[in-house]
């Protein structure tokens, strides 16, 4: 506890420290305050684990010195948090974790008046793909299989994922699309709810990043039949991507951090190097290679193209849910 | 005996300097934060996450489930001393421990918390050791309309909660209801109910900022108008023969309700979803339900007490079960141990326990420990809080109010939600004024949450047929159940009106 007098000095120094210009430590500008480590769902799911897992690699290796203090804010599709981080208030000390949410949220929900591009893109950590599972129980070993049993159950093929909007749900509506499947869709409130109900076979399929299924995977509970990257999946080489099967279409969960509007510069930089030395760490590429994560490296101009991209494509994706 | 062989493997590594060392540390830690209105053992697992690289995998986990476990403990100390809930998990636990201690028996309601806690942790490790993988099993063949039947289920024990006014109780009910609806509608992935357009309205109200205004604030309100200012002090006893005595009536009035919430607590917290927080309020309906004097729940019964802390005890490790064997967790704290395991390089999922014997058994094992461990620690500690007792209310009640606004800061740091707790505070002071129960309204925000999306979802699931609930083998009857105990009441209450009328 501090005392009255000591509390009064550290506030006073804290005015002092405010008052001199930024300009002072343009050179090697370093966090004064503990950084607000906003992550966009609530604690325990797949976004949730991989802040989680940021942190301690920042805090094992000792590499700021202010703690990250991750802060779950999951509230209507992590529209809480782009709103947290779109008014933050110490903008330098400020920071997102990121799923595709924040491509998606700003266009489903345009009262929020969230222009992402308004954002300072700080790292991609890299890219999460999506796998479709069954369970082995279904008898269904290939995709061919698959899309035949959802034909012959006439609609009544049941999928489980997070929920319409989010990121199964749109590799769902354009698979449904693309091979005019009628598929019911039941939403649930996270990836592992989602597992566990394929696993309970309460429901037949889902669309899962592979980390949610992996321990199923492996203990041959659930069968993977297509995957949605660009390439095969070096944890799934026996898995045909969809391009294979002549659809162009990939689709990823991207795992970046981003910074408020107005994010100084010289701090800017500052986490840059930061998450840079985090990216190159041992510990983040072994667990980008165990939960199968592709490395998707660029910079801060490439990144707000990957942005423009991704919000052209997710509008015109969601416009096809929506139909 | 396999399993005993495993076992005892896992006590030997639980009882190595280090661990041992570590839950000693943990469940002091875990009893305070517990103890710490707003703080549960969800906040105090995320905290220290961090600093268990310091260890091996094996003793960071270990460390971590003596969090947990001191958490529950913790839980029960400021429910009876203060009667705000340390933690959701012990919001039961007020509704007789508040009366008890206001009647100068708080060091009864410690002593029974202490030792009905460790009676379900035990009854769950004993469970878990035996059964965990059937169990496992079982936990997967609940689906969306199970679910749903169970929550009905708690609702149907808690509608004669209230007392007799079975129209005030389904309004208290209606209005958790609409505040547990409100932030994000999981079906249509649109917010809703978005009040004034909010922002903080988006992540709903929490369980947490409702019950320490509805106890913390609202009591003390309360409190205050009652005695109109006139300094209450309650002088409880404190000496060795006097817990020796309510030792002794601990064990011969709290029997009962530890064995339902044991056994009912243990079963609802291995059903992902659910949680310990159901689980010790569902035996808390539970047990007043199957009482033969159910006019004293409420009024300080030590059944009452030990009924919701057994079964947050034993649910707690039944949480564990999903999470070890199928790697699914089974509450908010078991999914950042989960999130813990992954970051210690392990893989969760059905494999664990094939392939990582010696971390899932050290586990089990300390879970024995501190189990052990914790009943001692809270024992000892148990003058001291009784000693918080003996301040002057002028004083305990500034205190409380600074718990309450600190507590609800710390579990989402959102002003917002220190505005609502006064808000709620106020608006339980007026309704308790015009004799509406509020445990009703507390247990439908903790259950709405589940109860809407598992009907929404089985409803899907059946293209809108409602008999989902009546032909699926577990869902059916449970559902009749629920349902013949709602209407029991009203049928009783048809009875009475009639005999009456007949004379």
């Amino acid at each position: 506890m501090f005392s009255k007098r000591k509390f009064m000095c550290l506030a006073a120094a804290a005015t002092m420290l405010a008052a001199i210009p930024v300009q002072a430590f343009a050179s090697d500008w370093t966090p004064r305050r503990p950084i607000d480590f906003v992550i966009m769902a609530g604690p325990g799911g797949g976004a949730d684990q991989i802040a989680r897992f940021i942190q301690s690699v920042v805090e094992k290796n000792d590499l700021t010195s202010r703690p990250l203090v991750p802060n779950n804010k999951g509230g209507g599709s992590g529209a809480e948090a782009l709103l947290q981080l779109n008014s933050a208030r110490d903008k330098d000390h400020t920071l997102l974790v990121t799923l595709n949410s924040f491509f998606t949220t700003p266009l489903r929900q345009e009262g929020l008046g969230i222009d992402i591009q308004t954002f300072t893109p700080v790292a991609m950590m890299g890219v999460d793909p999506f796998v479709l599972w069954v369970h082995k129980d279904s008898g269904i070993t290939t995709f061919e299989q698959f899309v035949e049993k959802v034909n012959a159950d006439d609609g009544q093929f049941v999928m489980g994922g997070t929920g319409k909007g989010q990121e199964d749900s749109i590799v769902i509506a354009y698979m449904s699309g693309a091979y005019d499947l009628n598929i019911k869709y039941i939403p649930y409130d996270g990836g592992g709810a989602v597992a566990k109900d394929l696993a309970g076979k309460q429901i037949m399929a889902t669309v899962n990043n592979p980390a949610e299924a992996k321990g199923f995977y492996e203990n041959g509970d659930f069968v993977p039949l297509l995957a949605f990257s660009d390439e095969r999946m070096d944890a799934y080489p026996d898995v045909p991507t969809m391009k294979e099967k002549g659809q162009d279409f990939s689709y990823y969960n991207q795992r970046a951090i981003v910074g408020p509007p107005g994010m100084s510069e010289e701090a800017a930089e500052y986490y840059r190097d930061l998450f840079q030395t985090v990216y190159e760490s041992e510990e983040w590429q072994n667990y980008l290679q165990s939960e199968s994560l592709s490395p998707l490296p660029m910079n801060a101009e490439e990144t707000r193209e990957y942005w423009t991209k991704q919000v052209d494509n997710h509008r015109e994706l969601l416009a096809e849910i929506d139909d | 005996m396999e399993i005993l062989s495993y076992l005892v493997d896992g006590l030997l590594l639980a009882l190595q300097p280090i661990n041992l060392g570590l839950i000693v540390i943990g469940v002091s830690v875990g009893l305070f934060i517990g103890a710490m209105p707003g703080l549960g053992s969800v906040n105090g697992v995320a905290i220290l996450l961090p600093i268990t690289f310091l260890v091996p995998p094996g003793s960071a986990i270990i460390f971590l489930a003596a969090i947990y476990y001191g958490a529950m403990y913790g839980g029960a100390i400021s429910s009876v001393t203060l009667g705000i809930p340390g933690a959701s998990t012990a919001v039961a636990t007020t509704f007789d421990g508040r009366p008890l201690a206001l009647q100068g028996r708080a060091s009864l309601a410690l002593v029974t918390a202490a030792l009905a806690s460790f009676v379900g942790g035990s009854v769950a490790n004993v469970l878990f050791t035996l059964f965990a993988p059937p169990l496992a099993t079982l936990a997967l063949s609940f689906g969306p309309p199970e679910i749903f039947a169970l929550m009905l289920l708690a609702f149907a024990t808690f509608v004669g909660l209230g007392g007799d006014d079975i129209a005030k109780t389904v309004f208290s009910i209606c209005i958790g209801l609409v505040f547990a609806s409100i932030g994000f509608d999981q079906i249509s992935g649109q917010p809703r109910l978005v009040l004034f357009d909010i922002s903080g309205f988006l992540h709903g109200i929490g369980f947490i900022v409702l019950a320490i205004g509805v106890y913390g604030i609202g009591e003390m309100i309360w409190t205050i108008e009652q005695t109109r200012g006139e300094v209450t002090t309650t002088t409880p006893r404190m000496s060795v023969a006097g817990m020796i005595s309510d030792t002794r009536e601990a064990v011969r009035r709290g029997w009962k309700g530890t064995t339902i919430g044991s056994f009912l607590g243990f079963f609802v917290g291995v059903l992902p979803a659910a949680g310990a927080t159901p689980g010790s309020l569902m035996a808390y309906g539970v047990a007043k339900l199957v009482s033969k004097t159910p006019r004293e729940y409420g009024k300080g019964s030590p059944d009452g007490v030990a009924a919701p802390e057994a079964a947050n005890n034993s649910a707690s490790t039944g949480a564990m079960l999903p999470m070890l064997t199928l790697g699914i967790p089974g509450s908010p704290t078991t999914a950042i141990l989960l999130g813990g395991m992954v970051i210690w390089g392990l893989v969760p999922g059905p494999q664990l326990f094939v392939n990582e014997t010696e971390f899932v058994w050290g586990l089990i094992g300390s879970f024995y420990i501190s189990n052990f461990a914790a009943l001692l620690i809270n024992l000892a500690f148990i003058p001291l809080f009784i000693w918080m007792l003996r301040m002057p209310f002028t004083v305990l009640a500034p205190m409380i109010f600074v718990l309450s606004i600190i507590g609800g800061f710390a579990a989402t740091r959102d002003m917002h939600d220190i505005w609502l707790i006064v808000i709620f505070g106020l608006g339980a002071f007026f309704l308790r004024k015009f004799d509406y129960p509020l445990a009703p309204a507390v247990l439908a925000i903790v259950l709405g949450p589940i109860a809407e999306p598992t009907l929404r979802q089985s409803l899907l699931l059946s293209s809108g047929d409602p008999s989902i609930f009546f032909t699926r083998p577990i869902a059916g009857p449970i559902t009749i159940i629920a349902l013949v105990l709602i209407f029991l009441p009203a049928l009783k209450f048809f009875r009475r009106n009639k005999s009456t009328e007949s004379s």
